[in-house]
């Protein structure tokens, strides 16, 4: 006998719902599993005084986010503009949109 | 309440057929549908577990870091300033720390070269992260070549490398002694690159902060909070991959919905004209536009949602991956941790299921609220 196309859907439906809910499970035991090696990692942080994520290495202001300053933009010369694909995608330092806050 | 779920599950049965019918338009819908949220989902997991990682791992960073600038650029800072700064109230404790760039001309890559004042490093050892090691095919034991300031060739041995799953904060490390530091780059003894300070009590932080720009008005502060405060913002919507696909979502979005609230195709009017005729209420009409909206949303959401996770969480965002490297030649190679909450999923839902069922209902209340003669004759 045929299924109804309702039971199929609602199926369907469930078996996403417990997938996802298995995901969760996994992120769950995922967090658990990692906090050994996010303690090493802040260790690390710690003993060699670092202070930034080696996210991007193609420019020094984007492998040092927090360490960028108001001539990051003027990098290679006054009127150079910025090149580097990271520097368009991350945001720029606290310190410096607190100073240009207004005029963001 | 049987009859009320036989009465559901009646209405679902005839509108699936009803999408069956038109089943190429819907399977291309669904289509697009699944990649717009497997892209505003993946950009939410990985943006959000590794502002999180961030937050967590940045704890152990300085409390504070100053740095001398000339003329707008970061320079050397005379080692003597440490004394000036531990007389301020409040400051536990002032280091020195050595850093700089490396570039290397065999592969093109950048590294970060740091001196550890804990490590037991002695003079000609180096300990790289696992990101120069890959992209150097360098291992433990050999020895990698440097060029110093003055053009000289030196050799440093590799005593070991830093943990692979460390690579988050140091696949460009080399890790150096003071001496092949100093020798490597030619930085005077008394110097250092900048200065960090650890203090008593973290809520003085901006008054010392003060007290240093002060003291030293050629130098500048980073506080630890700072520095958190980047990494929370770090993936700002208004950058600009985030901006394309925002945009893409939201043009996709307003696509679907014009598509939807400028009307019912011809076919669909007159569907919903026949079930009237044939004595279907408007509430009828209504729940079975909810369900149609709900079950292209609802399939394409939780699909959508599943692969965002996978591709995020189990292939390391690879759909993401030629965006983050740019023009790097060393590429970290990391797995985020998966923090992610119901409150993302929620927020996910209301962004993409809420509006397109919305705009499936309104249309189809116009159209089931005229007669259905007229809008058989349309």
């Amino acid at each position: 006998m045929l299924m109804r196309k309702s039971s199929l859907f609602l199926i369907y439906i469930i078996l996403n719902i417990l997938f996802l809910i298995l995901l969760f499970t996994h992120a769950s035991f995922e967090k658990k599993k990692d906090m050994q090696f996010l303690r090493e990692k802040m260790e690390m942080v710690s003993k060699l005084q670092l202070a930034d994520l080696c996210l991007f290495t193609e420019a020094s202001y984007t492998r040092h986010l927090s360490q960028a300053d108001l001539h990051t933009p003027f990098q290679d010369s006054p009127t150079s503009l910025e090149h580097f694909p990271s520097g368009s995608l991350v945001g720029p330092p606290r310190s410096l949109r607190k100073l240009n806050g207004k005029m963001d | 309440m049987a009859k009320w779920i036989e009465r559901q599950r009646n209405i679902i049965d005839f509108t699936l057929s009803s999408l069956l019918r038109r089943k190429r338009k819907n399977i291309a819908l669904i289509f697009v549908y699944i990649v717009v949220v497997f892209f505003l989902a993946s950009v939410l997991f990985f943006t959000y577990s590794i502002k999180k990682e961030a937050s967590m791992i940045l704890q152990g960073s300085p409390d504070m870091i100053v740095q001398r600038m000339v003329a707008g650029r970061h320079e050397l800072i005379p080692i003597s300033h440490i004394d000036k700064i531990k007389g301020i109230r409040g400051v536990s404790s002032v280091k020195e720390r050595l850093w700089g760039y490396y570039y290397d001309p065999i592969v093109g890559a950048n590294y970060t070269l740091i001196v550890s004042d804990d490590s037991q490093l002695s003079v000609g050892k180096i300990i790289i992260g696992e990101g120069v090691s890959r992209t150097r095919l360098l291992f433990e034991g050999d020895a990698m070549e440097f060029k110093t300031y003055d053009g000289a060739i030196v050799d440093l041995e590799i005593e070991s490398t830093l943990s692979q799953k460390s690579e988050l904060v140091s696949s460009d490390l080399i890790v150096i002694s003071g001496g092949d530091f100093r020798r490597l780059f030619g930085t005077p003894e008394g110097y250092a690159t900048d200065l960090t300070l650890k203090v008593r009590n973290s809520r003085e932080l901006p008054t010392i902060a003060v007290k240093i720009a002060e003291l030293l008005p050629d130098s500048r502060q980073i506080l630890r909070d700072e520095i958190l405060r980047t990494y929370d913002a770090v993936f700002n919507w208004r950058g600009g991959i985030m901006m394309v696909i925002l945009m893409g979502a939201l043009l996709a979005f307003i696509i679907f919905a014009w598509d939807k609230a400028s009307g019912l195709s011809l076919e669909e009017r007159r569907e919903i004209g026949i079930l009237k005729a044939i004595g279907w209420e408007t509430s009828d009409v209504l729940l079975m536009k909810f369900w149609e909206g709900m079950a292209v949303s609802l399939s394409s959401f939780l699909a959508g949602v599943i692969f965002a996770y996978i591709h995020v969480f189990f292939a390391s965002s690879m759909l993401f991956e030629p965006v983050l490297k740019g023009w790097a030649v060393l590429y970290p190679h990391f797995k985020t941790v998966p923090f992610i909450d119901a409150s993302q999923i929620i927020a996910l839902f209301f962004l993409t299921v809420v509006p397109y069922t919305v705009a499936t209902i309104i249309p189809s209340w116009r159209a089931a609220t005229v007669d259905p003669d007229s809008v058989m004759r349309s």
